[in-house]
């Protein structure tokens, strides 16, 4: 069994899986129904000035029968009194000594930004975090987001926050920027602990086609929601990479976006992440999804050798390089396992309409196909000399390694296009000529 | 005894009720959801209709059912019966790619029913008749699969199309012959409705050759479509046929379809005699509406049973009794009704029939179902149209591209041109032979039918691709899809 405890930017969590600021962490119910579930910490829903919220809320993005495949919502920050949050945070915090409580918060002005953290720290937080992120509703009162986009706004506050502040501090960053690593490299500057992103996105998920008014509805008007779920991984994963590998940034990250499954954890921690915030997946399916969570990056840390989550942190961040650093003489193709095909041709019309049109159908005469295949139904076969390597058809195909993509030796070294630039600016070789 | 009703009404709707239920619209989508749209998709060269049915489904997927409806019926004015009766495990569903990733096929027939009742009980039509009309007619002898097909197809072409029916009313089979727990009549009265609304003419209750001559047709019309259909049972040609409870199993399923079901009568212990489909029906039908025991009587062994597998299956379920290599020698009576059958056992040598001497017995019945095939149209065909090539089992000889005969303006399709085959060829064959009318009309050679989800293939199809071929290859399909597509 992997040691799957973790340390972020100075708090302490049994295991990396904190339930992210938002509808599961609003009450102390809420936090000790987690951490009896296995949540190694819990960032509580952001605290500030109370709010009245709206009804309704929520909406989703549907994908055939899949539900809430993205999510967005309009609610606000904590609508219970600093008071209340404060005293559960201590209740809690007295029952569950070494799990981690982070007291997520919005205020406005210098001296309730100090008196926040104060009161933080004296109910026994284990950190903060500083909502940057929210895109809707607070940011139109110069909070949330409307803070995360401005990096000297962001520093500033930062600033305030680490005058006072004895436990550590995470800077919760929006995405609804142009570059994420400005806003890293802020709260860096202003000496911030960590990180966490990404807040949600500015997002509208669906319009009713009969009333015309986007959900979620509130009597005949709708507003920009904050976007999350399953389809903002990879939106993501890019942020928390890009702040990863910044040489200005290197904080400790918490990371945030769509995690589901231990396999979504294990990506964001290969790519710099320490901890993982999790929420839309408990309000899909309840705190019990940290069981699996939990076993499954310790199986995979196992089956890997590692003996702690510590060591798979960042693993992949180098991979990810600029463009102009990758081998242009690196080729893969498709390869068809005709055992496994089952002649949806889906392969195909990927290839000839969407993409290079590099396979071609064929009398299938010869091929020993599987059963239920109609006789002489054409069946697809990989050009090679056509085929570009672009992954479609293997990324269309509905049988699991059905398509394969395979490397193929092209006998030429290693070349980027910063070597090509440099090798022809030498005159030692003729440009490529264009693809005809 | 005579035979008499033996359910009350409560209990015989529930035993016959529709045995797949049709889906509700979140079933239909989670299940439209399962079909992963292949080009040029293996499940519409399956049909002979040649749905687009990986287009009907992503229709459904994507809530548009009318849509759906619309590309089902355009291919297949019966799509509504054909998604209750096709033998989908052998037609679109065991071609369906689906069916090779996880043994389990997409339920294209019951989604297919989806969409055709989505249409028919919000009474949107989705198919319209041009209202330029060529001025040519064309009479249709026989209201049945063969006979509707071609008169809708011909209808939306722009001609003008008279279907004569013998019976009351329209729609043959679909309407009087199919098991009632597959398909109530009610969906073949619709289907012959939407046809109506397309322009097409009905004649119910004229009979061809007795209520008007053919010779009158020829004057009045331009063609002449024969979908007469087959004829009923013939003869067991052993003592005690005559008695009145020995019964044709279509006479027995039409009057499960034309009374109501708590007042058709059924014997206590009911005898099937045959080993097709139909004997399945019939026992079926049996035995749901009350008869205490019902057996299946064969002449041959289970494995040279023309029914179905699955069909087959489901006698077993509603607790029918199969009587193997047994034939009946003479049925028993006693006061003039049926009290028994005396049964011989037989053996096969080479594929003959022997009747083994000194093995007869006795099996107690009190009613006898006759379901051994039906007889060819030959009798019929020759008296109205003399001249016309029939082929040595009574079929009718025709092109198969343009189901034109040896006459130049007589057509046929369906069951008389085909020797009897299931409701979605006759459908597909009388398709095809109103595109052959319509050339001939236009004085223009047929081509197949082009494939909505092979269009996009650019230019002409290359030699050895596949796409040279042509969209249906019968005789390759007839060989395939004998073993059940294996």
């Amino acid at each position: 069994m992997a040691d799957l405890s973790i340390n972020c930017a100075g708090i302490k969590s049994p295991n990396p899986f904190w339930v992210a600021s938002g509808p599961p962490a609003n009450t102390g119910y809420q936090a000790e129904r987690a951490f009896d579930a296995g949540w190694g910490g819990v960032v509580w829903k952001t605290i500030g000035d109370p709010i009245v919220n709206v009804s309704s809320r929520y909406s989703a993005l549907n994908l055939g029968q899949s539900r809430m495949v993205g999510f967005n919502n309009i609610e606000l920050i904590s609508d219970r009194s600093p008071e209340t949050n404060f005293r559960e945070i201590a209740e809690v915090k007295k029952r569950w000594p070494n799990h981690a409580v982070i007291a997520s918060l919005m205020v406005d002005t210098r001296e309730r930004w100090h008196e926040f953290v104060k009161r933080s720290e004296d109910a026994g937080a284990d950190g903060i975090e500083l909502n940057f992120g929210c895109p809707h509703g607070m940011c139109e009162r110069g909070m949330g987001s409307a803070v995360g986009q401005r990096p000297e706004v962001a520093e500033t506050i930062v600033g305030w926050v680490m005058e006072v502040a004895k436990i550590p501090v995470l800077t919760k960053l929006t995405p609804n920027i142009t570059d994420v690593t400005y806003a890293a490299r802020a709260a860096k500057r202003a000496k911030s602990n960590g990180i966490s992103l990404i807040n949600t996105i500015n997002s509208i998920t669906q319009v009713n086609l009969d009333n015309f008014c986007p959900e979620p509805f509130v009597a005949g008007k709708s507003s920009h929601g904050g976007y999350c779920g399953p389809a903002v991984k990879p939106i993501a994963l890019n942020m928390v990479q890009s702040c990863a590998a910044d040489p200005e940034v290197q904080l400790p990250i918490s990371g945030i976006g769509g995690i589901t499954t231990w396999r979504d954890a294990a990506e964001f921690i290969a790519l710099g992440s320490t901890s993982v915030q999790v929420c839309t997946a408990i309000m899909h399916y309840g705190f019990r999804i940290v069981e699996d969570m939990c076993e499954g990056l310790s199986d995979y840390l196992d089956s890997k050798g590692m003996k702690s989550v510590n060591e798979l942190i960042g693993k992949a961040v180098p991979t990810l390089q600029k463009w102009e650093t990758l081998d242009l003489h690196y080729k893969r193709i498709a390869s068809i396992n005709y055992d496994k095909c089952i002649g949806c041709n889906l392969c195909y019309i990927a290839c000839e309409d969407g993409a290079h049109q590099a396979i071609a159908l064929i009398n299938p005469n010869g091929h020993g196909l599987g059963p239920g295949r109609v006789p002489g139904k054409p069946i697809p076969e990989i050009k090679e000399h056509e085929c570009v390597g672009c992954n479609l058809c293997s990324l269309v195909c509905p049988v699991d390694d059905c398509i394969t993509m395979v490397s193929v030796d092209t006998k030429r070294a290693k070349m980027s296009w910063s070597d090509y630039q440099a090798k022809v600016s030498r005159g030692e070789m003729k440009p490529i000529p264009p693809h005809p | 005894m005579p035979i008499s009703p033996r359910l009350d009404a409560a209990t015989a709707a529930a035993n016959l009720a529709d045995y797949k239920p049709a889906y509700n619209a979140q079933e239909a989508l989670i299940e439209a959801n399962r079909c992963i749209f292949c080009f040029d998709a293996p499940c519409i060269q399956a049909c002979p209709t040649g749905i687009d049915i990986p287009s009907f489904i992503k229709k459904i997927a994507t809530g548009n059912p009318t849509g759906a409806a619309r590309a089902i019926l355009s291919a297949n004015i019966l799509g509504a019966s054909c998604a209750r009766v096709c033998p989908t495990q052998v037609l679109c569903e065991g071609a369906c790619v689906v069916l090779d990733r996880e043994g389990d096929p997409v339920k294209i027939g019951r989604l297919q029913r989806y969409a055709t009742d989505y249409v028919t009980e919000k009474k949107i039509s989705v198919l319209k008749a041009p209202a330029k009309k060529s001025g040519k007619r064309i009479a249709i002898i026989g209201g049945g699969p063969a006979g509707l097909g071609c008169a809708a197809e011909l209808a939306q072409l722009g001609h003008s199309p008279v279907v004569f029916e013998k019976k009351s009313q329209a729609g043959g089979l679909n309407t009087y012959g199919i098991a009632y727990y597959k398909m109530a009549p009610q969906v073949s009265l619709d289907e012959v409705e939407m046809i109506k609304s397309l322009g097409v003419e009905f004649r119910c209750g004229a009979e061809v050759g007795k209520d008007i001559i053919v010779a009158q047709l020829e004057k009045d019309f331009d063609v002449i479509f024969v979908a007469v259909g087959l004829s009923g049972s013939p003869k067991l040609g052993i003592p005690g046929e005559d008695l009145p409870e020995v019964v044709d199993a279509l006479k027995f399923i039409e009057e499960i379809h034309s009374n109501p079901l708590h007042q058709v009568a059924v014997g206590e212990r009911v005898a099937v005699i045959g080993g097709g489909n139909t004997a399945i029906d019939a026992v079926t039908q049996a035995k749901r509406l009350g008869a205490r025991d019902a057996a299946i009587v064969y002449r041959r062994a289970q494995s040279d049973m023309s029914a179905y597998e699955f069909e087959q299956e489901l006698a077993g379920t509603d607790g029918a009794r199969f009587m193997f290599n047994v034939v009946p020698v003479e049925v028993l009576s006693s006061g003039g009704h049926v009290t028994g059958l005396k049964l011989a056992r037989t053996a096969s040598t080479n594929g003959k029939l022997q009747i083994l001497p000194g093995t007869e017995f006795v099996e107690p019945f009190d009613m006898v179902i006759k379901a051994i095939g039906e007889e060819k149209q030959a009798g019929l065909l020759k008296k109205l149209f003399p001249g016309l090539e029939l082929d040595s089992r009574g079929v009718v000889v025709r092109n198969a591209d343009t189901g034109q005969t040896n006459l130049p303006k007589v057509f046929t399709g369906g069951d008389c041109a085909n020797g009897g085959r299931e409701v979605v060829n006759a459908v597909a064959e009388g398709k095809k032979a109103a595109r052959g009318i319509h050339a001939m009309f236009a004085n223009e050679k047929i081509s197949g039918p082009v494939q909505a989800s092979r269009l996009g293939v650019k230019g002409a199809p290359p030699i050895g691709s596949g796409f040279d071929k042509p969209i249906r290859v019968p005789e390759l399909e007839e060989e395939y899809f004998k073993n059940g597509g294996k």
